[in-house]
């Protein structure tokens, strides 16, 4: 049963925010095929070019993410030294595109990595910080590229390899957050922090089944620990599971007495629209659970048309090294449970 | 390193790796084997077709013999991969033919203009230079070896019978 | 008549390419290492050059007939200046596709831009 007075600490891996943490305000900024998808109108910019303007993959996707967060800050209301810390991720080497980003901005940084679940990963932490008193306003974003992940991961963008049925096409785009006390807008309430979990599976061309354990070990967790379960929520998503991961996850979560079948949807498959081309499984990648939160779920959270929503973002923390010298894929899961009108 | 039959945690639930990737087994789309093969071979096979008759055509307009004819043939034919992967097109190919574009030796000029365009980025010595090789590398390295160590067996098998 | 022989003969070298991708679940930089080698052994027990002759392009298109290329440089050197000819003739019947592939490849990295 939910505990009327749960403490911070809830258990070794689940948080709860005492204080009247809010995501105060967010920003999404998506590249053209994102922008013809069905959440087109919850995003806040649509560039209508890869580039971004820039002269390199790398340069576009900075630009995106100095996007979000410029958008995030005049949509707050407020300048950049009125926030006290940034934790932001991306899935470059070196967290490239969140160094840059953040010198431009002159916010103290914390660069942080988990592959696809860095949105819930910088989420959970900002809001810990701000319950914690150790910051006022904290920024948490995140964003990938369909072209850098693609160049660092796997092949040049121009190559004819074909790839399976299976894959992924990974999201250009980069969402942010604001988090602090008080005001308006989702509350923060609960966080589960993921164990890195590793079934065995080897196949880069298939994280979905590579990251559904993950995912539900976190859930699992998150319901044993809080005494919550699906039905106490009117949506639960995962980061990027995509048409593959997703019957897996629900199979495993029913095979635990977890009905996941009213509440249950994926980011991965929401972002573009069924049989999109060369999207093949479905969406992956930072921004894949970072633009659906940020755009979509808040929007409909603070219209009030959702009350409880759970947001597991999923990543694959393999690197091409690992992957060459015949390890499989670790993965990981990160969950917050955000609430409107309490 | 945990075997295959060990079993592992997964929130409350208990699994082995190999009972979990026997699960998710079901749910991955089977590959359609029986239509990639039919594009494969039509489009492959179209390269193919194309490269005769280039090669009769410089047999008849450019005095070439059937031996000479090979090289500017096979010239010609990376030259078009190459054009075509610069101007975007060649990865969609690839996508719908798999091995019928990639089989033909426009995937192996596929694969190095594919490498060079996109890592000019990084310069011209440390990106275009040395990435060049990136995938088509593999091919000429166990082309190579496995030629010398053919023609060393056959020669020495020549010398002492 | 040939041109319908080389378009069979390269579609099912093709076909086998596509095989060793989807059942064998390789990946493509494994499939065509395979197919070279493949051409060289099979030029080693005297097959490849029956097969140009019999299907023209359709043998000498596919990723098979560099194999090909590269072994019958070696032997043909070698037959002419002894064993030191396996080192010296290997690129000889191949260098026009290599120095075509780098030559273009450079100069398209020097045109083009990648379009993602």
């Amino acid at each position: 049963m939910e505990s009327q007075n749960p403490s911070a600490r809830v258990s070794r891996q689940t948080w709860y925010f005492d204080q009247d943490v809010r995501l105060l305000s967010s920003a999404v900024v998506v590249g053209p095929k994102e922008g013809k998808g069905p959440l087109a109108n919850y995003f806040d910019k649509i560039h209508s070019d890869l580039y971004a303007g820039q002269q390199t993959w790398e340069d576009a996707e900075k630009q995106l993410m100095a996007d979000a967060i410029q958008i995030l800050l005049k949509k707050a209301g407020i300048a950049d030294k009125d926030v006290d810390v940034i934790l932001a991720g991306d899935l470059l080497n070196q967290n490239i595109t969140t160094n840059f980003t953040a010198e431009q901005l002159e916010i103290p940084l914390m660069g942080m990595y988990g592959a696809c679940s860095t949105s819930m990963l910088t989420l959970a932490t900002a809001a810990s910080l701000v319950n914690a008193g150790y910051a006022t306003r904290a920024i948490a974003a995140c964003s990938s590229h369909n072209a850098t992940a693609e160049r660092q991961y796997r092949y040049p963008t121009e190559y004819g390899g074909q790839k399976p049925p299976t894959a992924q096409w990974t999201v250009t785009g980069a969402g942010a957050g604001l988090v602090g006390i008080g005001g308006s807008g989702p509350r923060i309430t609960y966080a589960t922090i993921g164990k890195v979990v590793d079934m065995g599976v080897k196949d880069p061309f298939d994280m979905g089944s590579a990251m559904a354990p993950a995912a539900a070990s976190t859930l699992q967790t998150h319901f044993a620990d809080t005494g919550r379960s699906p039905d106490s929520y009117d949506l639960i998503v995962t980061g990027d599971l995509a048409s593959v991961g997703y019957p897996i996850l629900k199979e495993l979560m029913l095979a635990q007495g977890y009905d996941m079948d009213k509440v249950y949807n994926d980011c991965g498959l929401m972002v573009y629209p069924p049989d999109e081309a060369d999207v093949l499984a479905g969406a992956s990648g930072c921004a894949s659970s970072a633009v659906v939160t940020y755009g979509y779920i808040v929007d409909q959270l603070n219209k009030g048309l959702l009350k409880k929503v759970l947001v597991c973002a999923t990543g694959a923390l393999l690197s091409p090294v690992s992957y060459q010298q015949g390890h499989s894929i670790p993965c990981i899961a990160h969950a917050v449970a955000l609430e409107g009108g309490i | 390193m945990a075997t295959k039959t060990k079993s592992k945690r997964i929130g409350s639930m208990e699994l082995t790796q190999q009972a979990y990737q026997q699960k998710a087994a079901k749910y991955q789309p089977k590959r359609n084997v029986l239509l990639n093969c039919w594009r494969a071979f039509w489009v492959g096979g179209t390269i193919c077709l194309l490269g005769q008759i280039i090669q009769n055509m410089y047999i008849y307009f450019f005095d070439f013999t059937e031996k000479t004819a090979s090289n500017p043939t096979v010239a010609t034919l990376i030259f078009l991969s190459v054009l075509l992967t610069g101007l975007g097109v060649y990865d969609n190919i690839g996508q719908y033919a798999g091995a019928g574009s990639a089989v033909p030796v426009t995937g192996f000029a596929n694969s190095m203009a594919s490498a060079a365009i996109e890592h000019r980025s990084e310069g011209y010595v440390l990106g275009v230079g040395a990435n060049m090789f990136k995938l088509a590398g593999s091919v000429i390295v166990f082309g190579v070896v496995a030629a010398f160590i053919a023609s060393l067996i056959k020669s020495v098998f020549q010398m002492i019978f | 008549m040939e041109y319908l022989i080389a378009f069979v003969v390269g579609g099912l070298i093709c076909v086998i390419g596509q095989l060793l991708l989807d059942v064998a679940k390789m990946t493509p930089a494994h499939v065509m290492s395979t197919l070279v080698v493949s051409g060289v052994v099979l030029d080693f027990i005297g097959v490849y050059d029956k097969l140009i002759d019999f299907a023209g392009a359709g043998a000498t298109v596919p990723i098979t007939s560099f194999g090909h290329s590269l072994y019958h440089g070696a032997i043909a050197e070698a037959q002419k200046n002894g064993l030191i000819g396996v080192a010296t003739g290997i690129f000889e019947v191949t260098s026009a596709g290599i120095s075509a592939a780098i030559t273009f490849s450079f100069l398209a990295s020097l045109i083009f831009k990648p379009k993602g």
